[in-house]
């Protein structure tokens, strides 16, 4: 079994006296799509956000490829191939979708492979390029998930952080991301860290997959498992 | 008139004669012996006939009675602005350069005066601009730098008789110094609170102006600080020539309002200023893309105090006397109102704002008492009516390539 490129420790976060997360522990190897899934407020999201420091850690150590990350500020991990799509997209509203794009290069000086990149992104979402000129903001929700997701490609990522891209979005739409996020991770090798409350979509997109109830992990199977689990089609597949 | 605007649209503007009456009526009304009724019910009916006429004009106007007027108007302004885009965008720049470069040639000394002052303010409305407009960090303690680029320049000539132009570049420096040292505990904090710090911090130094007697001589100032200097060719010898001359000193703030003009610019189009852009739309997802959020808004606050430093110093050569009192919020705000009436993040929107803040009240001289009640509704109504300011930025860091495709 391979070294993990992302590995949680008994991870406990909080905001003021709520805690949030309890002694989460989860591990990514390379090349892996996985999926944490859970209800509204279960601590998808925190986990994430911990993750990168967004939320700091009150105990537990995080490691990404065996080094340790925790207490590391956000902007440091990018430059080591790790990039989150935030919850709500985040994009710049005001910028245009090149200039959106050319931010997620911010720390990168080769230009040649800039451009490159940049092709690319359009290549896998051809309406980006269409709209290159118009600012972030006036696109629609789908495209503006795009976007998230083009500008965190052009980080470079070895490990994608995605939180909730099916938020808000109509079904042909969440279709066409999620068949793009496994583009990505077979083609490019980019590991990806998928938090989803659409679990069954989460489920048949990642491999393996975490459930997370108010702050700890339940359960920990493979996605074949966790879809045939009684328990987890009642609680979350709507059975 | 049965058709002429709806219901609503009349009793609003009855609400709103009603309404100015009675804002008028004590500020007019209350004299020593007593209050009077007439003098200002006379003025509220002209204002009141002229407000009805604008108002049925613009009824007129929504319902479409003025097409025979507005349609050749139209064409008229398409017609000249189609023609203002065939003159290309140097050529502007030029001839605005070269009227204000021959304008000590034909101004008078007050109008003079006055031009120094609004040039001076575009050196503080574009350094504030680079702060709140681009970086998106309410500053309401501004004023604080142009207090330490006035200061230094101030006693470093005063104690060392330095020159204008080595002080220009120190006084700059400490301005920038005095931003990081400002800026670093301040700017963990986020929106309204950030603003309530700094405005705590311009207070602060202030009042170490004030009150540090053996440094500053407190409120009575310093006195005695030389004008800016120029080497001059002098009886056949290399003289010193001292810009004490309205016309000297008006070229050395044009030449730093265009030093500030060019380098903002610069900056506007810069990686930096991109960084300082994706930190104003969300502070968040730029870190995630690898922004060191904390440095890019310590920098931006610093190259803010900088212009502001500049124009402190300058402001300490042409008045040769500082003290603490040209340094009150009064004056943060000021700044800070040319930067959102001119438009934030625009260049020739700052500008147009310091010309309209510094200039208007001057024209507004024949209203006497009533001058700042005057200038305090127009700044309102323009705010109303126009809240993206007088030349909106169509966007900090456009591009040439995207320009003409709107």
């Amino acid at each position: 079994m391979s070294e993990p490129i992302l590995e949680l420790r008994g991870v406990c976060a909080g905001y003021g006296n709520i805690q949030a997360l309890r002694e989460v522990s989860l591990k990514v190897l390379p090349g892996e799509i996985v999926t944490i899934i859970g209800a509204n407020g279960a601590g998808k999201s925190t986990t994430l956000m911990t993750i990168c420091n967004i939320v700091r850690a009150t105990a537990g150590e995080v490691l990404y490829q065996g080094r340790p990350i925790t207490g590391l500020s956000a902007d440091r991990l990018p430059a080591m191939g790790l990039c989150q799509v935030p919850e709500g997209r985040r994009i710049f509203p005001r910028l245009t979708v090149q200039e959106n794009l050319e931010m997620g290069a911010f720390l990168r000086k080769d230009a040649a492979r800039k451009a490159f990149d940049l092709d690319k992104v359009f290549n896998l979402f051809p309406v980006l390029k269409e709209r290159r000129k118009q600012p972030g903001g006036t696109l629609s929700g789908g495209e503006q998930q795009m976007l998230a997701v083009g500008r965190a490609l052009m980080t470079r990522p070895r490990l994608l952080l995605l939180d909730e891209p099916s938020l808000g979005l109509a079904p042909l739409i969440v279709a066409q991301i999620f068949s793009i996020i496994r583009t990505i991770n077979q083609e490019d090798d980019v590991t990806v860290l998928l938090v989803e409350q659409n679990a069954n979509l989460a489920l048949q997109t990642a491999s393996r997959g975490y459930v997370l109830e108010t702050g700890s992990v339940v359960l920990e199977d493979s996605s074949a498992n966790l879809l045939a689990n009684p328990d987890i089609r009642k609680a979350y597949l709507g059975e | 008139m049965t058709t002429l605007g709806s219901r609503r649209h009349w009793t609003g503007f009855a609400i709103g004669l009603v309404w100015f009456f009675f804002i008028l009526w004590p500020l007019m009304g209350i004299k020593p012996g007593g209050l009077e009724f007439i003098p200002a019910l006379l003025v509220w009916a002209r204002i009141a006939a002229a407000a009805l006429f604008i108002f049925v004009l613009w009824l007129l106007r929504q319902q479409g009675a003025l097409g025979f007027l507005e349609r050749p108007a139209a064409r008229l302004g398409a017609a000249v602005s189609g023609a203002a885009r065939v003159v290309p965008r140097t050529a502007w720049i030029a001839a605005v350069l070269a009227a204000s470069m021959t304008l000590p040639l034909f101004a008078e000394r007050y109008a003079l005066d006055v031009a120094i002052n609004v040039l001076v303010y575009v050196c503080l409305g574009l350094g504030l601009n680079v702060v709140v407009g681009m970086a998106g960090l309410l500053d309401l303690g501004y004023i604080a730098f142009y207090g330490v680029g006035a200061y230094t320049y101030a006693l470093l000539s005063v104690h060392f008789g330095l020159s204008f132009w080595l002080c220009l570049p120190l006084a700059a420096g400490l301005a920038a110094v005095a931003g990081c040292i400002i800026g670093y505990p301040t700017l963990r904090m986020r929106g309204d609170y950030l603003a309530i710090v700094t405005l705590g911090f311009g207070e602060i130094v202030r009042i170490v102006l004030n009150n540090w007697m053996s440094l500053t001589n407190g409120p009575n100032g310093i006195l005695g600080i030389k004008p800016p200097t120029l080497p001059w060719l002098q009886d056949g010898l290399w003289g010193v020539l001292e810009l004490r001359a309205l016309g000297g000193l008006y070229y050395v703030i044009l030449g730093l309002a265009a030093f500030t003009v060019l380098a903002v610019y610069r900056l506007n189009h810069s990686r930096i200023g991109r960084a300082f852009e994706a930190v104003r739309e969300d502070e968040t997802a730029a870190q995630l893309m690898g922004v060191n959020t904390f440095a890019i808004k310590l920098l931006a606050y610093a190259m803010g105090a900088i212009f502001g430093g500049l124009a402190g110093a300058f402001f300490a050569a042409r008045m040769r006397f500082v003290s603490p009192e040209s340094f009150t919020f009064m004056e943060s705000a000021m700044v800070l109102a040319m930067v959102v009436l001119g438009g934030m993040g625009s260049i020739p929107g700052v500008i147009l704002g310091a010309l309209a803040l510094i200039a208007l009240p001057e024209v507004f001289r024949g209203f006497e008492l009533y001058r700042m009640l005057v200038f305090g509704g127009v700044m309102a109504v323009m705010m109303i009516i126009n809240p993206r300011g007088l030349w909106p930025a169509k966007r900090v860091g456009q591009r040439s390539e995207e320009r003409g495709h709107g």
